[in-house]
């Protein structure tokens, strides 16, 4: 087989794998750090789009698989929360083209609000799960997950981690590439109506079929054994943190586990009676130990310091060696902040003026919490801000309740946000309520990325725009109003200061593009 | 005993060149025949944050990240960070700074590819390497410019 070799990020890894074994739609939402995966399927001629939001994306990743062939469903981790929904039922019902979803997690929060470990979900909506360690891993792993979900019928999660989407290494490719195929629809009710008369009895399929996978995993090559056959300590590891462990401590005696659920008892158990203590090396929670410990094999899991941020090679030195004294702090670098001339500032610099109680949103304006504005009171999840701004406006004091703005962006917005807009109109507060809509035409933090409303797909290819002041008229918002918030900046504050003091259930359009969105443009218009 | 590995670090500011130039780095070092890799944050430093770049390049490497106090060599494009960037070096570390490159032989926009040619006094992989290097990633038209840079920067002693 003719093979090539080059170096790949591990997003881009994944990329190549999903076009060398045929899948015929990626779909996903952008997040760091797995948002190169879709742009680089693009760009190599696999057929990749963004959609709204990711529990749509692995809705569809979820018809394609019925339909018979492969998709490709990638995120962050928070993503799969807002995905977890239709994940907990397709264990139930398998999938007849393979499916695979990319979780990217984020330990140690790079450009992420909260540092969850997304194998939980695999123990938790009962489906398999690998960790590659490097690109070659990530380029291998979805070739074999791709196969591992036909063979099985089972949707397969990726996990991967920021230092394993965002670090480049040496990847072989293989050169043939397999066509997108689909095969004759295949009517199967029981298997697929998750009412539940076939639900029970689903349930109980698939609690047979992780049995299998569990069998399946105790053979697998997945897995590998590195060093000495027995030696007083061994490791077990996965992901990242079995490269960092290769480093902390050469020539140790480790077992890596390529698929970490189901996991492999009897392999685990023959790894760990070869040593006379056994160190789980993992990043996030502690999932491998803990399961390993419930299955009754003696092993011992890190110490909680390491439950938070990111392992290193200093780290795993310190996390064998049972040392829990402090480590030493990172030097803060610069943090970072809107951009000169972004047209946020001008929306941050009016709220904050007017004394306004912020409730944000995820996105580049989150860093209106940044001085010189500190004009973000609060910043939970995708689409919170208008929940939880109608909250503050029930819960608060009337002079108080008053002052509440929720601010979002035009992509989280159609993430998210326009089922808030209908609970602002259904149950109105009694102060009414002002949505700002900051609409830059484009998802900026993640990198520019296309969305519904700027009107073009992920290939830049032009479709029908969303129209996001007609969406929220139709709701029912008794004001909507679209503004320049720099171009006519006496404009805008008059505009918000006049909302607020109304007991309207109000949207305003902050509109003006994005400058690095514009840049993007011009350079792509020229080529 | 693990094989020895060179540790280059780059730090900077979003928009700098780190990224690109850890890139070329990380190619230059493949096409040498080193395994090499590579690992970088960014998300939030499309905003002017801090970017670093850990390159790393041996016979065999694992980890894609420097462990603390191992980094041969800093490529500081931002003067500012040499400090954030102090814990991850080791004691005689080369630091290379925008004071070392001549403002003549290059503007600040080629100042990431300058630092290269600078590291190239001591890395000592050929210029013919380089060049087909920068001739990939940059367009023609500022392609010519770049290896400029990079010739006058490579030039001299280490």
């Amino acid at each position: 087989m003719a093979e090539k070799r080059v170096v790949l990020s591990g997003d881009e890894a994944v990329a190549e794998a999903a076009l060398a074994c045929g899948v015929m739609l990626g779909t996903g939402y952008p997040g760091t750090p797995s948002t190169e995966i879709l742009e680089h399927f693009s760009a190599i001629g696999g057929k990749a789009q963004w959609s709204p939001n990711e529990k749509v994306a692995l809705e569809v990743g979820i018809g394609v698989a019925f339909a018979g062939a492969r998709s490709l469903v990638t995120m962050k981790h928070v993503g799969l929360n807002v995905a977890a929904d239709p994940l907990f039922t397709l264990t139930y019902t398998g999938v007849e083209g393979g499916l695979v979803v990319v979780s990217a997690d984020d330990p140690g929060m790079a450009s992420s609000q909260n540092e969850q470990d997304n194998r939980l979900y695999a123990a938790a909506a009962h489906l398999p799960v690998f960790e590659p360690s490097d690109s070659r891993e990530a380029y291998d792993f979805t070739l074999r997950a791709f196969a591992l979900s036909e063979e099985f019928h089972t949707p397969v999660l990726l996990r991967m981690t920021t230092r394993v989407c965002h670090s480049r290494s040496p990847v072989t490719l293989r050169e043939e590439k397999e066509t997108p195929v689909s095969k004759p629809y295949r009517k199967n009710i029981q298997e697929r109506v998750m009412v539940p008369a076939f639900a029970k009895k689903a349930h109980v399929t698939l609690f047979r079929k992780m049995e299998a996978l569990a069998r399946w995993n105790e053979k697998s090559d997945l897995n590998q054994t590195f060093g000495p056959e027995t030696a007083e300590r061994g490791i077990i590891t996965s992901g990242a943190a079995f490269q960092h462990s290769m480093e902390a401590a050469p020539g140790a005696r480790i077992l890596k586990l390529g698929m970490t659920w189901p996991l492999p008892f009897e392999a685990i158990a023959k790894f760990v009676a070869g040593s006379k203590r056994t160190v789980v090396v993992e990043e996030g929670e502690k999932f491998l130990a803990g399961k390993i410990l419930e299955h009754g094999i003696p092993v011992e899991p890190k110490a909680d310091a390491f439950l938070f941020g990111e392992l290193d090679v200093a780290r795993v030195k310190k996390l064998l060696a049972r040392d829990e004294s402090p480590e030493p702090a990172a030097k803060p670098g610069r943090p970072p902040q809107l951009c000169p001339g972004c047209p946020h500032r001008k929306v941050f610099e009016t709220l904050r003026d007017l004394g306004c109680i912020v409730s944000g949103d995820i996105g580049c304006y989150t860093l209106g919490v940044m001085p010189p504005f500190d004009a973000i009171d609060s910043c939970v999840c995708m689409g919170a801000s208008i929940g939880a701004g109608l909250g503050l406006r029930h819960g608060l004091a009337e002079a108080e309740a008053r002052k509440v703005v929720s601010v979002i962006g035009d992509s989280t917005f159609v993430h998210s946000g326009l089922t808030g807009i209908v609970e602002m109109v259904y149950n109105k507060p009694a102060t009414g309520h002002l949505v700002l809509i900051l609409d830059n035409a484009t998802t900026a933090m993640t990198g520019l990325q296309e969305n519904p409303a700027t009107g073009r797909h992920l290939d830049m290819s032009e479709t029908t725009p969303l129209n996001l002041a007609a969406v929220c008229k139709a709701i029912g918002a008794d004001s909507v109003d679209v503004i320049d918030p720099t171009a006519d900046n006496p404009g805008f504050v008059a505009l918000v200061k006049e909302r607020l003091a109304s007991s309207d259930a109000s949207v305003i359009i902050a509109r003006r593009p994005c400058i690095l969105q514009v840049k993007k443009l011009a350079k792509t218009k020229k080529q | 005993m693990n094989e020895p590995v060179t540790n280059v670090l780059f730090a900077g500011i979003g928009g700098q060149g780190i990224i690109k130039a850890s890139d070329m780095l990380t190619e230059a070092a493949f096409r040498m025949g080193c395994d090499v890799k590579k690992s970088e944050l960014h998300g939030m430093s499309q905003r002017g944050g801090s970017v670093s770049s850990d390159v790393r390049f041996g016979k065999k490497v694992y980890s894609p990240m420097i462990p603390r106090g191992e980094a041969d060599y800093l490529i500081a494009v931002s003067e500012d960070q040499i400090e954030v960037c102090a814990g991850t070096l080791r004691k005689n570390a080369v630091i290379i700074r925008p004071s070392d490159i001549d403002p003549a032989d290059a503007s600040s926009r080629m100042l990431n590819i300058a630092m290269l040619g600078r590291l190239n006094r001591h890395l000592k992989f050929p210029e013919t390497l380089w060049v087909e290097i920068i001739r990939e990633s940059f367009p023609a038209e500022i392609a010519e410019e770049n290896i400029a840079a990079f010739r006058r920067a490579a030039g001299g002693k280490e």
